[in-house]
C-alpha cells in the first residue's frame, strides 16, 4: 500500500536530522500559527500564493533562496566541522551521513539558492527595465515558481523520511545506479531536480519570450539595460541546456526504475556518456548563474559611479560571446578521463577563450568607475568585492583549463576553492548586491546600511579565510569529499577554513539582523520618490513598490538609459512631461493553478520515490484535472479602472514633483 | 552635458553607444530607432513565439536521446541488432498514419480559421484517430520485440531504442490527451481568441512531432535496418 | 535621490588593502610551504606539471595584481568626496581603450593557449616517458573500497600498497571493479580515472627512493576516504628483493574466487600481498569476464531505503 515507506524510513537513531527536523517543524508551525492568528491567511493566499504578478513571484523566488541559503550553509558548516575534527578519527559524522551532507549542500546551493535568487531578480527586474507590465505568460510564471518550491520541499523531506543522495551533487553513475545506491537518496535527488528543472525551463522560455517580444515602444535591443541582455543570454542558455538535464536525469531514472542500461556497467551501458551529458548542461549552468550577476554589477557600478556603463556594446558582445562559448567547453570537467592530447588541448583552449570576454567585462567596470563619482554604498561594496575576488577566481579557473595543470588539481580542494571563489565571489556577491539595490523598489523602504556593511565585510573576509586555505590544502594533495584523513599537514588549513566559515556565519547573522531591523524601522527609511540611488533605467521611473500594472502608460523610449534621460530633462526644465490620458488597464487574474500543480507534483514525486504507484496515478490525474480547470476559465483578466490608474500615477507624479527642485544635474 | 567634446578629447559623435550624450531621452532627430519597436507584440505573436521556443527546447531534449542512441547503437551486448529486429513495413505504415494525421491537423486549422465547427471537429477527430493508430502500431511493435526477448533491459542498444521511440510515443500520447481536451473546448466555447491561440500551439506541436519522427525514422529505422 | 558626496569613508579601501597584503602573504606561504604536495614533486611528470602550473600562475598574476590594484585605485581616487578627481559624466566610450581591453586578454590567452597545446601532448598520460629503461608494468584495479596493484610480469599483487623501483618508469593500466574512482599520487603527478569495462593508461616515474601518499580522488561511496595507499619507491635491488619475498610468502592466491572475495565491499583495508596472481586476471576485469563488484548487500535491513555499510 505504501510502497517502500515504513517507520524504518525515519532515522530515529540519528539525533542530528531528528533534532533539526523537529526544530524546523516547530518554526514552520509557529509561522503558520502566527499567520493564522493575525488573520493573514486570506492576504497570503490572494496576494502571494495565487499571485501571477512578476514582482510578487520574483520576491517569492528570492525568499525561497534566502531560506535555502541557511539550510545549505548549515550543511557547509557541518562539513567544515567534520573535516576539522576527522584527522586520524571518524569525526562526528559517519560516511553515510557525511556523504549526504555534501551532496545536499551542492544540490541545494546550486539549484535552490543560486538559481532561484538569480531567477527571482530577473523576474522582478526585467519587465520593469523593459518598461512593460508583466512577463509573457504570467500564470506559467507562477507554475514555474511553485514547481521549484516542490523540488525544495522534496529535498527537505529527505532529511527526515529516508535519506538524500550520497553520490555528490552530480550523481555520477555507476555509483548512482540502483546496484551501488539501492536507497531512496538518489531518487529524491533525481525527482526533485526533474520537477524543479521543468519549472526552470518554463521560466526560461517565459523570460526569453518576454525580452524578445515584449518591450516598451522604442526599446530596441541596443537600448536595453545590460541586465536585460545578460538575462536574455541566461534564459536562452536555460532553454538550450535544461532539456539536456531533464533527458540525462530521465535516463538515469529509467535505469533505476525499469532496469534500462544507459549508464550501467552491464549490458553495454556507457558511464562516460552520463558525464558528458551532465556537463553539457552543467558548464552552461554556471554561466546561467554568473551572467545575470554580471548584469547586476553593470547596473550597480554604473549607478554608484554616477556614469553610464563604459563600453556598452563591448558588454553586449562579451555577454553573447560567453553565451555561445559556454556551450562548447564541457569536457574540461574531465580532462583526467584520458581522452588524449588533441581533445584535451582543444577543450582547454576553448575554455581559456571564455576568459577574454570575461576579462573585457572586468575592464569595462573598471573604466565605468574611471571619471565617476563613486559612492561606497552597500551594493557598490559587493561589486568592488566581486571585482577583486572574481579576478582571483578567474585566474585559478584558467589554471584548470591547462590540462596537465588540471591533472594535479582536478577534484582537489583547490577546485573547491576555485568554484566557491567564482560562485560566492561572483554569483552570491552579485545577488546580494542586487538584493540590496532593488529591495527598496520591491518594498518601498531601504535596507539598513550599517548592518549591510557589517554583513559585507564578514562575508568578504570570511570567504578569504574559508577558501584560501582550501587552495593551499588542495595543493597539498587533499581531494574533495573526504570524511576522514590521516595527513597531518592538511589539518591546520582545515582548522583555518573552519574559522572562515564561522565568519561567514556572522555575515549571514548580520543579514538576518539587517532584514529584521530594516522592517522594524521601515517608517524612517521610506523611499518616497521611488528612485533612492539616483538610478538610470526604467524600474526607477515607477513608485516603490510599483503598482500591479508597473507603468500607467508604457514609457516611450527615445534613447539609451531611458529613465536617466527623462530625469535630466525634468531637472533641466524643472517640470515633468505633461500628464497623459489615463486608460483602464487589463491585468492577468490571479490563479491558484501554480500552487495546485505543485501540490500534485509533490504528491507524484514523493510517491514515485517511495514506489506508491496508486498515488502516482492519482497525482498525475490531479495535475491533468488542474490543467483542464485552468483551461476552462472564461475570464482571464481583470480591469483596473482609469480612475484608479490616474490616482496611482498622480501620486507618483506628486512625489517626484516635490523633490524636483532639490535635484541637480551632475557636474 | 551638451558639449560635443568629452574630457578625454574624443569627439562624442564617435561614440556608437550614444550613451549619455543624448541623455535627454531623444536624439537630435528625435524619432525612435525603428527596428519595429512599437511596443509589446500582439498576444498571438507572443504565444506562438513562446511555444516555438518551447518546441526548440523539446527538440534539444530529443537530441540528447538521439545522441545516446548514436553512442549506444552498437552496444548490443551480444543481443539482437537493429537489422535483425526492425520491420520497415510496419514502420512505414506508422509513418504514413502520422503524416496523414498532421495533414488532418492542418485541415483543422484551416477549418477553424473560417470558424466552421463541424469541419474543425471532423478534422481534429481524424487527426486523433490517425495519431491513435500510430500509437497502436508502435505499442504493437514494442510488444512483439519484448515477446522475442528484445526488451529494453536486454542491451544498451535496445535501451536507447525504446527510450528514443518511447519518448516520441509519450509525446504523441500527451498530444492526444491535449487534442481531446481541445476538441471539447472548441465545442463548448467556440472560436474565441484564446482558443484559436491554443489550437495554433497544438498544430505546431503536432507538426514538430512529425519532424522529429522523420529524423527518427531515418536515423533509427532506415539506417538501422539497412 | 541622493547627491554624491559624504558617503565615502576612508576606512573602506584600507580594508581592501589589508586583504591584498594578506593575500600576497598567503600566496608566498602557500607556494613556499607546500611540502609533500603537488608543488613538491618527486618525478619528471609531476615536476613538468608543477613548472607549467607555476608559469601559468605567475603569467596571470602579472595581469591579476595590476587589475586588482587598479580597481582599488580607481574606486578610491574617484570616490564621490574627492573634489580633485575629474568627473566625466558622459565618458562611456573610447575606441582606443576598448581595443586595449580586448587585446590584453586575447594576447594572454594566445600565449597560454600555445602552452596548453604543447603541454597537453607532451604530458598526455598515455604517452611513454622518454628514456632507455624498459618500464615496469603495473595493473591497477579500484575496488569497493581499496586499490589492487597487479605486477603481471612478476606474477604478484598487493592491496593498498604500491612498491615501485626508483628511477624506473612505470606504466600503469587502470580499470575499476565497480564504480568510478581516480588514481592519484600527488608527488608523482597526473591523476586519471578508473572505470569499469574500460582501461586507462598512465606513465609515471619516481626520481629517487621515497615514501609518497596515494589516494582516490573521485567519490566512490561510503568507504571512499579510506582508499589511501602508501607508495614506496625503492632501489631496484630492494624492489627485486620485495618481489621475491612476496612470491615466497604464504600470502593468498589471487584467482577468480579470490578476486570475487576481494570485490566485496570493505573499508580501511590494511595492506597485504598476493603471492600468486592468475594470469590475465586484469583483462578479465576489463572485459567484464569477471563481473562488476556486487555493491551493498540489499538483503540487509532497510537497504533499499538507506543502506548502511557499518553496524
Amino acid at each position: 500500500m505504501l510502497g517502500k515507506l515504513s517507520w524504518d524510513a525515519i532515522p530515529f537513531d540519528q539525533p542530528i536530522p531528528m533534532l533539526t527536523s523537529v526544530v524546523v517543524a516547530v518554526v514552520i508551525l509557529g509561522v503558520l500559527f502566527w499567520v493564522w492568528r493575525r488573520g493573514y491567511t486570506p492576504y497570503l493566499w490572494s496576494e502571494w500564493i495565487t499571485s501571477v504578478d512578476h514582482k510578487r513571484i520574483g520576491v517569492m523566488y528570492c525568499v525561497l533562496a534566502l531560506v535555502m541559503l541557511i539550510r545549505g550553509f548549515a550543511d557547509a558548516i557541518m562539513m567544515r566541522a567534520q573535516q576539522a575534527l576527522a584527522f586520524h578519527s571518524e569525526g562526528y559524522l559517519p560516511p553515510e551521513h557525511y556523504n549526504q551532507i555534501f551532496s545536499a549542500h551542492g544540490t541545494i546551493m546550486i539549484f535552490f539558492v543560486a538559481m532561484p535568487f538569480v531567477i527571482g531578480l530577473m523576474n522582478f527586474v526585467v519587465p520593469l527595465q523593459l518598461g512593460v507590465r508583466d512577463v509573457a505568460f504570467p500564470t506559467l510564471n507562477s507554475v514555474s515558481f511553485w514547481l521549484t518550491a516542490t523540488g525544495v520541499l522534496l529535498v527537505n523531506i529527505s532529511l527526515v523520511v529516508g535519506e538524500f543522495s550520497r553520490t555528490g551533487w552530480l550523481a555520477y553513475p555507476p555509483l548512482s545506479e540502483l546496484k551501488y545506491s539501492p536507497g531512496v537518496g538518489v531518487d529524491y535527488y533525481l525527482w526533485s531536480l526533474e520537477i524543479a528543472g521543468v519549472g526552470t525551463l518554463t521560466g526560461g522560455i517565459n523570460l526569453a519570450t518576454t525580452i524578445l517580444k515584449m518591450r516598451a515602444p522604442g526599446m530596441s535591443y541596443l537600448r536595453m539595460p545590460v541586465f536585460c541582455w545578460t538575462s536574455l543570454a541566461a534564459n536562452l542558455m536555460i532553454v538550450a541546456v535544461f532539456p539536456v538535464l531533464t533527458a540525462t536525469l530521465g535516463m538515469l531514472l529509467l535505469d533505476r526504475y525499469l532496469g534500462f542500461h544507459f549508464f550501467t556497467n552491464e549490458a553495454g551501458g556507457n558511464v562516460m556518456m552520463y558525464v558528458n551529458l551532465i556537463w553539457i548542461w552543467g558548464h552552461p549552468e554556471v554561466y546561467i548563474l554568473i551572467l545575470p550577476a554580471f548584469g547586476v554589477f553593470s547596473e550597480v557600478v554604473s549607478t554608484f559611479s554616477h556614469k553610464p556603463l563604459f563600453g556598452y556594446r563591448s558588454m553586449v558582445a562579451a555577454t553573447m560571446a560567453i553565451c555561445i562559448l559556454s556551450l562548447l567547453v564541457w569536457l574540461h570537467h574531465f580532462f583526467t578521463m584520458g581522452a588524449g592530447g588533441d581533445v584535451n588541448a582543444v577543450f582547454g583552449i576553448a575554455s581559456m577563450i571564455i576568459s577574454v570576454p570575461t576579462g573585457v567585462k572586468l575592464f569595462n567596470w573598471l573604466f565605468t568607475m574611471y571619471g565617476g563619482r563613486v559612492r561606497f554604498e552597500v551594493p557598490m561594496l559587493w561589486s568592488i568585492g566581486f571585482m577583486i575576488t572574481f579576478t582571483i577566481g578567474g585566474m585559478t579557473g584558467v589554471l584548470f583549463a591547462i590540462p596537465p595543470a588540471d591533472f594535479l588539481i582536478h577534484n582537489s580542494l583547490f577546485l573547491i576553492a576555485h568554484f566557491h571563489n567564482v560562485i560566492i565571489g561572483g554569483v552570491l556577491f552579485g545577488v546580494f548586491a542586487g538584493y540590496t539595490y532593488w529591495f527598496p523598489k520591491a518594498f518601498g523602504f531601504t535596507l539598513d546600511e550599517r548592518l549591510g556593511k557589517a554583513a559585507f565585510w564578514c562575508w568578504f573576509f570570511g570567504f578569504y579565510l574559508a577558501f584560501m586555505p582550501l587552495y593551499a590544502v588542495g595543493l597539498l594533495g587533499m581531494t574533495r569529499r573526504m570524511q576522514h584523513y590521516d595527513v597531518a599537514a592538511w589539518r591546520p588549513w582545515l582548522l583555518l577554513a573552519m574559522v572562515g566559515a564561522v565568519l561567514i556565519m556572522c555575515g549571514i547573522g548580520f543579514q538576518v539582523a539587517q532584514l529584521v531591523v530594516s522592517i522594524r524601522t521601515r517608517d524612517q527609511r521610506i523611499d518616497v520618490m521611488g528612485d533612492p540611488w539616483d538610478g538610470r533605467s526604467l524600474e526607477w521611473a515607477t513608485p516603490s513598490p510599483p503598482p500591479a500594472f508597473n507603468f500607467a502608460v508604457l514609457p516611450n523610449v527615445e534613447g539609451e538609459e531611458a529613465y536617466w534621460g527623462i530625469k535630466q530633462r525634468a531637472i533641466e526644465t524643472q517640470q515633468m512631461v505633461a500628464e497623459p490620458d489615463y486608460h483602464a488597464i487589463e491585468m492577468p487574474r490571479n490563479s491558484p493553478t501554480g500552487f495546485v500543480t505543485a501540490f500534485f507534483a509533490t504528491v507524484t514525486g514523493f510517491s514515485l520515490i517511495w514506489h506508491i504507484w496508486w498515488l502516482v496515478v492519482l497525482g498525475l490525474v490531479g495535475a491533468f484535472a488542474t490543467f483542464v480547470v485552468f483551461a476552462w476559465r472564461d475570464v482571464h483578466e481583470y480591469e483596473i479602472s482609469a480612475a484608479e490608474v490616474a490616482k496611482v500615477d498622480r501620486a507618483r507624479r506628486q512625489a517626484r514633483l516635490a523633490v524636483l527642485p532639490t535635484l541637480k544635474a551632475p557636474t | 552635458m551638451s558639449t560635443a567634446e568629452t574630457a578625454l578629447g574624443a569627439p562624442a559623435w564617435n561614440d556608437p553607444n550614444r550613451v549619455g550624450h543624448h541623455g535627454y531621452g531623444h536624439r537630435p532627430g528625435g524619432e525612435p530607432t525603428g527596428h519595429g519597436e512599437g511596443g509589446p507584440a500582439s498576444k498571438r505573436v507572443i504565444v506562438g513565439f513562446g511555444f516555438w521556443i518551447y518546441l526548440l527546447s523539446d527538440i534539444i531534449m530529443f537530441s540528447a536521446f538521439f545522441a545516446a542512441y548514436a553512442v549506444l547503437a552498437n552496444a548490443t551486448a551480444g543481443g539482437p541488432t537493429g537489422r535483425q529486429l526492425f520491420n520497415l513495413t510496419n514502420v512505414g505504415v506508422e509513418t504514413g498514419c502520422l503524416l496523414a494525421s498532421s495533414f488532418a491537423g492542418g485541415m483543422a486549422s484551416i477549418a477553424a480559421a473560417v470558424r466552421n465547427q463541424l469541419w474543425t471537429q471532423i478534422s481534429l477527430l481524424v487527426t486523433g484517430v490517425l495519431g491513435a493508430a500510430f500509437l497502436y502500431l508502435e505499442l504493437h511493435e514494442f510488444a512483439l520485440l519484448v515477446a522475442q526477448g528484445a526488451g529494453p533491459t536486454r542491451s544498451a542498444f535496445l535501451t536507447a531504442f525504446f527510450s528514443l521511440v518511447g519518448l516520441h510515443g509519450t509525446h504523441i500520447s500527451v498530444g492526444l490527451l491535449w487534442l481531446g481536451t481541445m476538441m471539447a473546448q472548441i465545442w463548448a466555447k467556440g472560436f474565441q481568441g484564446y482558443i484559436m491561440r491554443r489550437l495554433l500551439c497544438f498544430t505546431l506541436f503536432w507538426h514538430a512531432l512529425d519532424i522529429i519522427w522523420v529524423a527518427l525514422f531515418t536515423i533509427v529505422y532506415l539506417m538501422g535496418a539497412g | 535621490m541622493q547627491q554624491p558626496g559624504g558617503h565615502a569613508k576612508r576606512v573602506v579601501p584600507s580594508q581592501f588593502l589589508v586583504l591584498i597584503c594578506l593575500l600576497l602573504g598567503g600566496i608566498c606561504l602557500i607556494l613556499g610551504g607546500c611540502a609533500d604536495g603537488v608543488l613538491d614533486p618527486k618525478g619528471p611528470v609531476g615536476a613538468a606539471e608543477r613548472l607549467l602550473f607555476l608559469d601559468a600562475f605567475w603569467i596571470m598574476m602579472m595581469i591579476v595584481v595590476p587589475v586588482i590594484l587598479a580597481t582599488l585605485g580607481v574606486a578610491w581616487w574617484f570616490r564621490a568626496s574627492n573634489t580633485k578627481a575629474r568627473y566625466l559624466p558622459d565618458w562611456a566610450y573610447s575606441g582606443r581603450v576598448e581595443f586595449v581591453v580586448w587585446a590584453i586578454p586575447v594576447l594572454m590567452i594566445m600565449f597560454l593557449g600555445g602552452i596548453t597545446w604543447i603541454s597537453s601532448h607532451d604530458l598526455d598520460p598515455a604517452r611513454p616517458l622518454p628514456g632507455e629503461t624498459k618500464p615496469l608494468e603495473v595493473q591497477v584495479v579500484s575496488l569497493d573500497w581499496k586499490w589492487l596493484f597487479i605486477y603481471p610480469e612478476q606474477g604478484v599483487a598487493s592491496v593498498n600498497q604500491l612498491i615501485v623501483p626508483a628511477n624506473v618508469p612505470v606504466h600503469f593500466s587502470l580499470t575499476s571493479a565497480s564504480v568510478m574512482n581516480a588514481f592519484f599520487i600527488p608527488q608523482l603527478g597526473t591523476m586519471i580515472y578508473t572505470m569499469n569495462g574500460m582501461e586507462t593508461q598512465l606513465n609515471l616515474k619516481a626520481d629517487e627512493p621515497g615514501v609518497f601518499h596515494g589516494l582516490s580522488t573521485n567519490i566512490s561511496g561510503d568507504g571512499f576516504s579510506g582508499m589511501a595507499f602508501e607508495v614506496r619507491a625503492v632501489p631496484v635491488s630492494e624492489f627485486d628483493g620485495w618481489i621475491a619475498s612476496v612470491r615466497r610468502s604464504s600470502g593468498p592466491v589471487l584467482d577468480s574466487q579470490g578476486y570475487g572475495r576481494l570485490a566485496q565491499q570493505s573499508e580501511n583495508v590494511q595492506p597485504f600481498t598476493y603471492s600468486t596472481v592468475q594470469p590475465q586476471l586484469f583483462n578479465a576485469v576489463v572485459t567484464q569476464v569477471l563481473p562488476p563488484g556486487p555493491g551493498p548487500d540489499v538483503e540487509k535491513l532497510n537497504a533499499t531505503v538507506s543502506p548502511r555499510t557499518r553496524r
